[in-house]
């Protein structure tokens, strides 16, 4: 067994609450050498060089080009051997390598603050996204039954509808002559508009704002589970239920927490497009850096060693994440 | 439920829902607003609607947008239903762990690394860059999604329905169409929505592996906000918003119906058998 192989281990809200209720009980049973003819074969062999094509030989060609060198040429980068050109040609590929551009990585400061300040966004994000969503999932899940499946629709439906347009609806919203200082300015708490677009401040608007119902579907799954006469329990013993609350239903809902928050942080700290178009100038985050390194410099090595980097950070929380199901669907059992 | 709804949990529902909510409202809202300055009201209108089916460029990239969803969802359904079944019918092979990982790693890969990664592959092959290349892209990160929703619908229900029809002779491939196919469908159709709407959406992975000639819409759209907010751009995102709400919907309550007759005719075949 692999961590992957457990169904609720997929960072996808929609299938959160399936999985969290029914199980998986296919996977306690050893899994069988299943005999299989050529259609069984040809059934793994599809899927199977489809994902090594397109998803993992890419990885390696990025990574040949972050130890090439930039060049004014098409495509631009240094040395461009290909296999077909024979060995020597292959040869003298692999000594022209080097990893200056990983040492100009460490030169210039602009790309380890990208990094840093990604990570940084990204938890504090995280954080406000979980003081936003607990109450959202735990109201939910105390929500009369007959209302639940409209309640879980209802956080589903906007994951539904484009990112883009999301967090271009904030722009409107948050701009300096926008509907929020609109509205601030004719209810008299402020004088003056504030400045909030182009700043930390929207872009962790718009984190919170789009990453929420991943955070939310995780954690509604494991506090609707929740044993309610557990709690009934505590408070027939006479404990108060803020006291019942820390003791026992957070506690419980620890798996649903840290799952919801590796699934805002994880692909926070590469998001693109809610710095690039909430951030200001001085918002640094490494999807951005990467986009301009590439798409305004040009400079496709560069870029390919943000990339391999930003990889290389974000294995470790995701490792993380995949044992953290693995366990808690074992757990679950 | 003991105590019904406490006023807590009605508001912070309630709140967060607005929070969910009001922006895509106010987006709605201001796109019939007749005043160029976006956040102005200057009477109800409907000209921007009327300017955004006059816009040529944008309807072309509305269209390409629609193709490439439609053929890149197709092909990722039909892979990522392929690829759930591996995962949970397959048994183990020499390289599961490898196959597990490369369908679960593009659903938290960054976009910027998926679309610079899928670029430097055309390049390195020379592929020239444009429509069908989208597609590939699109196919191969929408597939891992569809794999997992139709895996988790597999591990659901019980294999030996399709053990019981082999075993009365049914070929592999005919238990599939009668057996699996049907109990699995709402999956499926899920699948394709989601890859459906993933690839309407996207805007990096898209911006990386085009070439001249084939823009997709939220490009269009995302350079036309880099110049600063419109009312069109409120008009078409109302209208894909519109779409994509009525589409989840109606395929939601259809698959819910499918649902409830299977459960009936289940209840009914034990009850006959009892």
């Amino acid at each position: 067994m692999t961590a992957g192989d457990s169904a609720s281990g997929a960072p996808f809200g929609l299938t959160a609450k399936r999985t969290a209720t029914t199980g998986t009980d296919i996977e306690r049973t050893v899994r069988p050498r299943v005999r299989r003819g050529l259609g069984g074969w040809l059934l793994i062999a599809v899927p199977y060089l489809w994902l090594l094509t397109f998803f993992l030989a890419p990885f390696f060609i990025v990574f040949k080009i972050s130890l090439s060198e930039v060049a004014v040429a098409i495509p631009p980068y240094l040395p461009t051997f290909d296999l077909a050109a024979g060995w020597d040609d292959f040869v003298s590929g692999i000594t022209a390598l080097s990893i200056d551009n990983y040492l100009w990585l460490t030169e210039d400061s602009l790309y380890w603050k990208s990094y840093v300040s990604s990570i940084v966004i990204a938890a504090t994000s995280t954080l406000i996204t979980l003081i936003v969503g607990y109450p959202m999932a735990y109201g939910m899940a105390r929500a009369p039954k007959a209302w639940r499946p409209t309640l879980l629709m209802l956080v589903i439906l906007p994951f539904w509808t484009s990112f883009l347009i999301r967090v271009y609806a904030w722009i409107g919203i948050l701009k300096t002559e926008g509907l929020l200082n609109q509205f601030l300015l004719w209810v008299g708490l402020i004088d003056t508009p504030l400045t909030i677009l182009n700043t930390n401040v929207a872009v962790y608007i718009g984190i919170v704002y789009s990453y929420l119902p991943f955070l939310v579907l995780p954690l509604y799954a494991t506090l609707e589970k929740l044993d309610e006469s557990l709690l009934e329990a505590a408070s027939d013993l006479g404990s108060p239920p803020w006291r019942s609350f820390w003791t026992i239903t957070v506690p419980l809902s620890l798996p649903g927490v840290i799952a919801g928050c590796f699934l805002v942080f994880i692909p926070a700290v590469g998001e693109f497009v809610i710095p690039d178009l909430l951030g200001g100038s001085d918002t640094l985050m490494i999807g951005k850096t990467l986009w301009t390194e590439f798409f305004n410099n040009r400079d496709w090595p560069v870029s390919s060693a943000v990339a391999v980097l930003l990889l290389l950070i974000l294995v470790v929380p995701i490792v993380l994440f995949q044992n953290h199901q693995q366990r808690a669907t074992e757990k679950g059992r | 439920m003991r105590n019904g709804p406490s006023w807590f949990n009605v508001t912070s529902v309630a709140l967060g829902l607005g929070f969910l909510y009001l922006p895509i409202v106010l987006l709605v809202i201001y796109s019939f607003n007749d005043s160029r300055l976006v956040t102005v009201w200057g009477g109800f209108s409907t000209r921007w609607y009327g300017e955004m089916l006059n816009n040529q460029q944008l309807l072309d990239a509305a269209w390409v947008t629609l193709r490439v969803a439609f053929l890149s969802a197709s092909i990722a359904t039909f892979l990522g239903t392929l690829a759930a079944l591996v995962l949970v019918r397959s048994g183990r092979f020499l390289g599961r762990t490898l196959f597990s990982g490369m369908v679960y790693a593009p659903l938290v890969m960054p976009e910027v690394i998926l679309g610079l990664s899928l670029l430097l592959l055309f390049v390195a092959v020379d592929q020239a860059r444009g429509f069908w290349t989208i597609i590939i892209a699109h196919t191969t990160f929408a597939m891992c999604y569809v794999a997992v929703v139709v895996q988790s619908r597999l591990t659901g229900f019980d294999a030996s329905l399709e053990e019981a029809a082999q075993d009365l002779g049914c070929p592999p491939l005919r238990t599939f169409f009668s057996v699996t196919l049907p109990i699995i469908l709402p999956s499926v159709i899920a699948g394709w929505m989601l890859a459906f709407t993933l690839s309407l959406d996207d805007l990096v992975v898209a911006s990386f592996t085009t070439g001249p000639g084939a823009t997709t819409l939220p490009m269009k759209i995302y350079s036309q906000v880099r110049l600063g907010v419109t009312p069109e751009i409120n008009a078409i995102s109302t209208v894909l918003v519109g779409l994509v709400a009525v589409v989840v919907i109606a395929v939601s309550l259809m698959t819910k119906r499918q649902e409830v007759r299977r459960q009936r005719d289940i209840r009914l075949a034990e009850a006959q058998q009892a």
